[in-house]
């Protein structure tokens, strides 16, 4: 035949393709909306944890980077006989010729002395309080806020005045600081100063209540041993300052001190929440698998039931080339469809959850960009033995079906 | 337009659905292939229509050996040569009459445009100008049998096959599509109707008659 060669099917324009691979979605939304609805809860599951994550992951950098990581702490450990060891008196004087020692601040504890609202209170109740000598350059050097009132100074240090840590007001029952508010520490009325903000670096302190060095001494018969010395160094020094730290702070006892680095244990806590994101993440995986299987049998009924579509756009000449990607191109945009919706879902989460817990809201672009990217990669591989299914078919066959 | 030589068709379980069939068709022509159920006439349709390749024998469509081509150039002689009309439309639900039948040039290549403008002259040509935004839950039996016919004369192709395009319709409708099948072949197309009515065969101009796959007579008035 001489013009046997020009018999070529057109193409299709790549507009119909899309128009013809949204026939099954236009007729029949509702399930259209729930298959991809599986592939959607998949994505959110996986685009919130990853946005969580980060976000809380932002928020310990800011607040690392508010406090610095240059603080380290001292504090006495155990002598080898098991008892509690002490830091000697000299210890925060001895710390400070230290050269790269920028700042320094101590607490120390006041032993057998417990803080009750009132005398009414029966003794067992110490909710835990702890009464602390402070030094008055301690809120500066942890980095510390006062929520209400005011810290320490020289003068307020002298007499019977206290801060109290965020939640030890909150177990006393104390919202605010006053000249008519007053707590008993070891049997003596304190008037309450002011009240913390939570310290990040120096837990400790939420449930300590900070009285002046030289009021502990005068009416609660404070030793003067620092329990917890507090140093800023240059960020570059840090690490040998901790190197020296233990030795200076008690050269006679060098191994019954007890240094450590704040930062890190936040950090650390930090590292322990991502092996927990790891799992949450496997977890969204299984939801965007079952999604596809979803997908994947949505299609293969779809492609039942539509036999005599598939006959007719055959006897219309439809090549096998064009129905499959009719099957595939709907695939697609059903598991399209459930990857953006549920990217905005997960990403609506992450930001009220963010939100609500006061942090900076950050959805990594890789995470949005990965999700969508593997819902097309399922939509393909669910629509694939569907779409081969529908192209096999044959055009009598179809046609025959009622 | 149509050759058949000696066609052959078996179906899995040795039945014989054409027992060796020749039969020549030219072009312009307007003919029934008739006969009671059973008789072949189907598989004759999907033979003549390139949708099933014989078992044996020779058809060449539109001078094209049927079983030289390739299944996509079978699809593109379909889509350039031959209209299908079925006894149950294949209309999609839901959708215009015009974009129904505007979606029956999908395959021929046109811009959608193109094909929409195409669209509106073939309803205008079955007389369906005043129902073009209908869908087909709005029309009558016999408009929605017009409405396949449009779709199927659209690209203007010069076989048009109608497998039982009566058999759903009460005589009225059936009798204005007849009409148009003869208003079609007045203007060139070849037209080949495949029923089992007698006298909606003894109207045209040429009669095939078959009985368990094969053609038993022949009759032209």
């Amino acid at each position: 035949m001489s013009n046997e060669a020009r018999l070529q099917p057109a193409r299709l324009w790549p507009g119909d393709v899309l128009k013809v691979g949204a026939v099954g979605l236009r007729t029949r939304p509702t399930r259209a909306f729930l298959s991809a609805l599986g592939i959607a809860i998949g994505i959110a599951a996986m685009v919130a944890v990853v946005g969580i994550s980060s976000s809380s992951q932002a928020e310990l950098d800011e607040t690392l980077d508010a406090l610095g990581t240059n603080l380290l702490t001292v504090s006495p450990g155990t002598r080898l006989t098991g008892e509690q060891a002490q830091l000697p008196l000299a210890s925060e004087s001895m710390v400070r010729r230290i050269a790269p020692v920028q700042a320094l601040s101590a607490i120390g504890r006041v032993e057998d002395a417990n803080v009750y609202r009132s005398d009414k209170i029966p003794a067992i109740q110490t909710n835990g309080i702890v009464p602390y000598a402070a030094r008055t350059d301690l809120l500066t050097t942890i980095g510390g806020t006062v929520r209400n009132g005011k810290w320490l100074d020289a003068a307020t240090g002298s007499y019977p005045a206290t801060v109290l840590g965020s939640s030890a007001a909150e177990r006393l029952g104390i919202s605010r600081s006053g000249p008519d508010i007053q707590v008993l520490i070891g049997g003596e009325w304190f008037t309450v100063l002011g009240i913390l903000e939570p310290a990040a670096l120096a837990p400790e302190l939420d449930s300590a209540a900070l009285i002046g060095w030289p009021a502990a001494d005068s009416t609660l018969g404070f030793d003067g041993h620092p329990t917890t010395i507090y140093t800023r160094s240059i960020d570059a020094q840090v690490e040998s300052v901790r190197a020296v730290l233990g030795a200076t702070a008690n050269p006679e006892a060098p191994n019954e001190v007890e240094v450590s680095r704040p930062s890190d244990a936040l950090a650390a806590k930090q590292a322990a929440g991502e092996a927990f994101t790891g799992l949450l993440l496997g977890l969204g995986a299984v939801a965007l698998l079952v999604g596809g299987v979803g997908v994947a049998n949505i299609m293969v009924i779809s492609v039942l039931e539509r036999r005599a579509e598939i006959g007719l756009r055959r006897s219309l000449g439809a090549t096998r080339g064009q129905i499959r990607s009719q099957f595939l191109t709907e695939s697609l945009l059903l598991s399209a469809l459930g990857g953006i919706g549920g990217a905005v879902l997960g990403s609506g989460v992450t930001a009220a959850y963010a939100a609500y817990q006061d942090w900076l809201t950050v959805i990594p672009l890789w995470a949005v960009i990965g999700g969508i990217a593997a819902t097309l990669v399922i939509g393909a591989l669910a629509g694939l033995y569907p779409a081969i299914r529908a192209s096999r078919l044959s055009p009598t066959e179809a046609l025959a079906t009622p | 337009m149509i050759e058949l030589t000696e066609v052959t068709k078996l179906y899995p379980g040795g039945v014989a659905a054409l027992g060796g069939v020749s039969l020549r068709i030219d072009r312009g022509e307007l003919v029934a292939i008739v006969g009671p159920s059973g008789s072949g006439k189907s598989t004759m349709l999907n033979v003549l229509g390139t949708l099933d390749r014989p078992t044996s024998g020779t058809v060449r469509i539109d001078r094209y050996d049927v079983a030289r081509l390739s299944d996509s150039g079978l699809s593109a002689l379909r889509a350039t040569r031959i209209g299908f009309v079925f006894q149950q439309f294949h209309l999609a639900s839901g959708v215009r009459a015009v974009d129904n039948v505007a979606d029956g040039l999908l395959y021929s290549g046109l811009r959608a445009s193109q094909r929409r403008k195409r669209a509106a002259a073939a309803l205008e040509r079955v007389g369906l100008e005043h129902r073009m935004d209908h869908e087909p839950h709005e029309l009558s039996g016999g408009e929605r049998q017009r409405v396949a016919v449009a779709r199927a004369v659209a690209g203007e192709p010069p076989l048009l096959l109608a497998d039982e395009p009566t058999g759903a319709l009460d005589t009225a409708s059936g009798a204005g599509v007849m009409q148009l099948f003869r208003d079609l072949h007045a203007d060139g197309t070849t037209v080949v109707i495949i029923t089992h009515d007698r006298d909606i065969a003894a109207s045209l101009p040429r009669q095939v008659q078959m009985r368990d796959g094969r053609i038993v007579a022949e009759v032209r008035s």
